[in-house]
């Protein structure tokens, strides 16, 4: 019973999305499938993580094959809170994304958009829930070739040109991993996390090195680290608010959760990794500096987005428990809160009718109390000012940092309070320029609609601004969550024995 | 393992070519230089599987097989870069037909950055952006 709930958040999108093709003729069919598929996904979620954190790891072995042939689903606390935030993002982004269709369109119209998005929804569960490295790359396919549809949707001239960087960036990572995996296989005749763990201490370390350095090159193309962000700011902004947002909070994540579970259970470091530590700190900086440059403000949350990446890897980095404690908090609050910015932005687009900041008539706060209050709790969030849950999660990281072995470590945390500050300082120009001032009256676009604001999308906004609010309120269980999920993944010989079963 | 020199030079070749295309501004050899690099990368897997060997099926003896699992692999990997070649050139063709060629562009916004400073010769502070205001 308990190993058909691992199965469902990657099967039940998977099925639902051939329904919602199935239905496309029938008016709402489409979006109650949706709907459902996601909110079961919720819930299927939420009890997994209850029974993760109660019971243990549960592992679900396909087809019955004993490992490490054939394909094992886990689930551990890490993976369940993945799974969790990333539900509530993917719900809250749909309503979000059906009250802009609706808006625009109308009820009757059928969209494409359904099944693609369902599709990415399985792509990301399954990668939150895989158990070796080929599913991996499957269940990364499965999200990026969804993703290359959603991006290309309502082609334009702008759109090709972003998303032939976006395709082709995607696709080299993608070969890139499949010579990691052929790489991987050759020297140890296996691609079950577990068993790879146990397998790969045998190994030379040099090429045990080489390899961990490979895979941290070619998810580091998925998750944008500097300097292998550069497909990121120029493909995202252009893709409609909604899909800009589900984008930015899962897929790069998704590339964050595999670093932290690859090099944790196969590579097994023991000490601080100075390598991924300079690249958390390039990437922080880069970032942030990239993101003051910006004029366009999707352009500018999408290097945010590509600095605060790094405030992730810092904390995997340093491979301590209070360091990987701090990267889980961190993963989990920035996947609701960069969603959330992009959704408010897109609704700042939509009024005014602009994304420029130059073009940006300003007096959003005196027109949109609401949306102002919403942008001003979701960039305080992103700054980590306290008491909300970047704080928390940033404090956590800046502990880690500051009782790491390597000065290294103090060297980062001090690189991350500046690049809070510039994230800060990137945020409020944003706040001055478009909520300040009296403004006049937006003019909107011809492509970007009537400029009128749902209530849903005003809502699903919202919910993912509470989202993060409500993590600062509960921050002591989260807390206490991420950290028994850190005290695990650390701990590779039971993960191993959970997997392989009972030989340690 | 024993490895096979000849299987290891083809490979090193295709890489080598497959990278080369996949630098060029032409979307058409980009893509070209993809489908050589998925060739080579499906290719590796087999290398990786070991020598070959007798069909692994049901009922014969396990030594003498060859490593099944990589071909199962390999498989996958053929399907879904089949699917995502298929959409490139279907970008392709709409990009020619959108831009008028299939060169990979700069990104437009961030050649007007660069060359912001030049052109404008206010101050890029806050205030000075906002020069739409009456």
């Amino acid at each position: 019973m308990t190993g058909l709930l691992v199965a469902l958040p990657a099967l039940l999108p998977l099925l639902a999305a051939g329904l919602s093709l199935l239905v496309s003729r029938i008016r709402h069919a489409q979006r109650v499938v949706s709907g459902v598929a996601l909110s079961a996904v919720l819930v299927d979620a939420a009890i997994l993580l209850w029974i993760v954190d109660s019971h243990g790891a549960v592992v679900l072995r396909l087809g019955g094959y004993p490992p490490p042939a054939g394909i094992t689903l886990v689930a551990d606390r890490l993976s369940a809170l993945m799974l969790l935030v990333s539900a509530v993002v993917t719900v809250v982004v749909m309503l979000y994304a059906l009250g802009q269709r609706v808006t625009d369109h109308g009820r009757t119209a059928t969209t494409s958009f359904h099944p693609v998005y369902l599709v990415l929804t399985a792509g990301v569960m399954l990668a939150y829930l895989t158990g070796d490295l080929f599913t991996l790359f499957v269940a990364f396919e499965l999200m990026l070739t969804a993703s290359y549809v959603l991006i290309t949707r309502g082609v334009t001239a702008d759109r090709v040109r972003a998303a032939m960087t976006y395709v082709i960036t995607g696709l080299t990572s993608t070969l890139l991993l499949i010579t990691l995996i052929a790489l991987v296989y050759a020297a140890t005749g296996t691609v079950n996390l577990a068993d790879l763990g146990a397998k790969l201490s045998d190994v030379d370390p040099a090429l045990r090195g080489a390899l961990s350095l490979l895979f941290v090159t070619v998810i580091g193309i998925k998750a944008a680290v500097v300097p292998l962000h550069f497909w990121l700011p120029d493909s995202y902004p252009t893709a409609p608010a909604p899909i800009t947002a589900v984008f930015a909070g899962l897929l790069t994540k998704v590339g964050v959760y595999a670093l932290i579970r690859v090099q944790t259970a196969v590579f097994a470091h023991q000490d601080a990794w100075h390598v991924l530590l300079v690249a958390a700190l390039i990437t922080m900086l880069l970032g942030a500096l990239g993101a003051v440059a910006q004029d366009d403000v999707n352009r500018m949350l999408s290097f945010l987005l590509v600095s605060h990446i790094g405030f992730m890897l810092f904390g995997l980095g340093l491979f301590s428990e209070a360091g990987l404690t701090g990267a889980i908090l961190y993963a989990l609050h920035h996947i609701t809160v960069q969603a959330g910015l992009f959704l408010v932005l897109g609704l700042v687009a939509r009024h005014t009718g602009a994304t420029s900041l130059r073009r940006m008539p300003g007096g959003v706060a005196r027109q949109r109390p609401l949306l102002a209050v919403l942008f001003a709790t979701g960039a305080a969030n992103l700054a980590g000012l306290p008491p909300l849950s970047g704080f928390l999660a940033k404090v956590t990281l800046l502990r880690g940092g500051a009782v790491s072995d390597t000065e290294l470590g103090v060297v980062l945390a001090g690189a991350a309070v500046v690049t809070s500050f510039v994230t800060l300082y990137a945020l409020a120009r944003v706040w001055v320029i478009a909520f300040w001032g009296t403004g006049r009256e937006g003019s909107a676009d011809a492509d970007r609609s009537s400029g009128e604001l749902a209530p849903v999308m005003t809502t699903a906004c919202a919910v993912l601004i509470g989202v993060g609010v409500a993590m600062a309120a509960f921050a002591g269980p989260l807390s206490a969550v991420a950290d028994r999920a850190a005290t695990h993944v650390l701990d590779v010989t039971s993960y191993r024995s959970a997997v392989l079963g009972g030989e340690p | 393992m024993p490895i096979n020199i000849t299987l290891v030079v083809v490979l090193a070749v295709i890489y080598a070519a497959g990278f080369y295309l996949l630098m060029q501004r032409s979307l058409m050899r980009v893509l070209l230089g993809i489908v050589l690099v998925g060739h080579g990368a499906n290719l590796f897997l087999q290398a990786a599987g070991g020598p070959a060997g007798e069909p692994a099926k049901v009922g014969k003896a396990l030594g003498a097989a060859s490593d099944p699992l990589p071909q199962a692999m390999a498989l996958t990997a053929i399907v879904i870069t089949f699917a995502v070649t298929v959409l490139l050139l279907a970008l392709a063709y709409r990009s020619s037909v959108l831009l008028k060629d299939d060169e990979v562009q700069d990104d437009v916004e961030d050649r007007r950055l660069r060359r912001a400073p030049e052109t404008e010769d206010e101050p890029a502070s806050v205030i000075s952006l906002r020069e739409g205001e009456p």
